[in-house]
């Protein structure tokens, strides 16, 4: 009974243990995934863009940073159009369209996103307000005890 | 008094991010990103053939007639093992279904289609998730129903299970 009971544990662990190991392909990457563009200046270009693009496999680290083969793939993806001579901004908005804002690392104003920007510029609106009126109330004091 | 009252504030303040904290904290996580494509045409893409067996894929053969599954898979996926019954069952219904393999080698396609089955009419080779990208999956198994007029209709993220074979007839039927 013990040992029956073994082997199932062992069956149900099986695939969650080697389920990461074997779901990897062999293929050797994409040209530009981990080659550099030869002009300095669009890699430069590309390599920022990369930076703030979110890898889908490993959802938090950048494409640049990840050594999944979707992140290699996607790499290859920016430096290619780069190299094609679309804008960064253009990238961008591709792959916005295709996984919604969750892929931009860099975050826009939007029907979801407004309360990021809104609260900060409403705090320091109400900070100052306060400031105001208790300097001003003090500054009435000290003209009342003189 | 009505003073003392303010003074409660910032504690309230901060029993609400606790709590609102503690709330995310049982909340299960969504790791799937979904894509955006729904409702959009399907981008344009001719994708050689995976192996000697079958014909590539192309945008063209998934317009006109009636809906068709657009299965994205691959030889090195195990949950595409686990769909693969699935899928048969819908080839069996009449569904036809197109595949794109991504990352793979003819061999290994041949071999996968050997050991588990073929559903597959067509399947093109995409060697750099190319067309992976371009209709905005995020990994493998996924399906999307194509309707006649090549527009995205829905997505199925992860392998297909017996209870959504039910689920995707009903969205071929709807996208028809």
């Amino acid at each position: 009974m013990m040992r029956v009971l073994l082997v199932m544990l062992l069956a149900m662990l099986a695939p969650v243990c080697l389920g990461p190991l074997a779901a990897q392909d062999t293929m050797p990457p994409a040209p530009y995934a981990y080659n550099q563009l030869d002009d300095p200046q669009l890699e430069a270009e590309a390599s920022a863009l990369m930076l703030t693009l979110r890898c889908l496999k490993c959802q938090s680290q950048s494409i640049a940073d990840s050594d999944a083969p979707m992140a290699g793939d996607m790499r290859h993806q920016v430096r290619s159009r780069i190299l094609a001579g679309e804008s960064p901004q253009e990238i961008r908005a591709w792959l916005v369209a295709r996984y919604g804002d969750y892929v931009s690392y860099s975050p826009t104003v939007s029907a979801s996103t407004w309360p990021l920007f809104a609260i900060p510029v409403l705090v320091l609106l109400m900070v100052g307000a306060v400031l105001l009126r208790r300097l001003g109330k003090r500054r009435a004091d000290e003209g009342t005890s003189e | 008094m009505q003073n003392r009252l303010w003074l409660w504030v910032p504690l309230a303040l901060f029993a609400f991010f606790a709590g609102l904290a503690g709330y995310m904290l049982t909340q299960e996580k969504d790791q799937f990103v979904e894509s955006t494509m729904i409702g959009e045409p399907l981008p344009e893409f001719a994708l050689d053939p995976a192996f000697a067996g079958l014909p590539g894929a192309a945008t063209r053969d998934l317009v006109g007639g009636s809906p068709r599954l657009l299965n994205i898979w691959a030889s090195w996926c195990l949950p595409c093992i686990a769909e693969a019954p699935q899928l048969e069952a819908l080839k069996d219904q009449g569904v036809e279904i197109i595949g794109i393999a991504i990352r793979d080698r003819p061999e290994d396609v041949a071999n996968f289609l050997s050991r588990y089955g073929n559903p597959y009419t067509r399947i093109g080779s995409d060697r750099i998730s190319e067309v992976q990208l371009a209709i905005g999956s995020s990994g493998v198994p996924e399906t999307f129903v194509i309707d006649a007029g090549g527009v995205i209709r829905y997505q199925h993220i992860g392998d297909i299970r017996e209870d959504d074979v039910p689920v995707l007839l009903a969205e071929l039927e709807k996208a028809r």
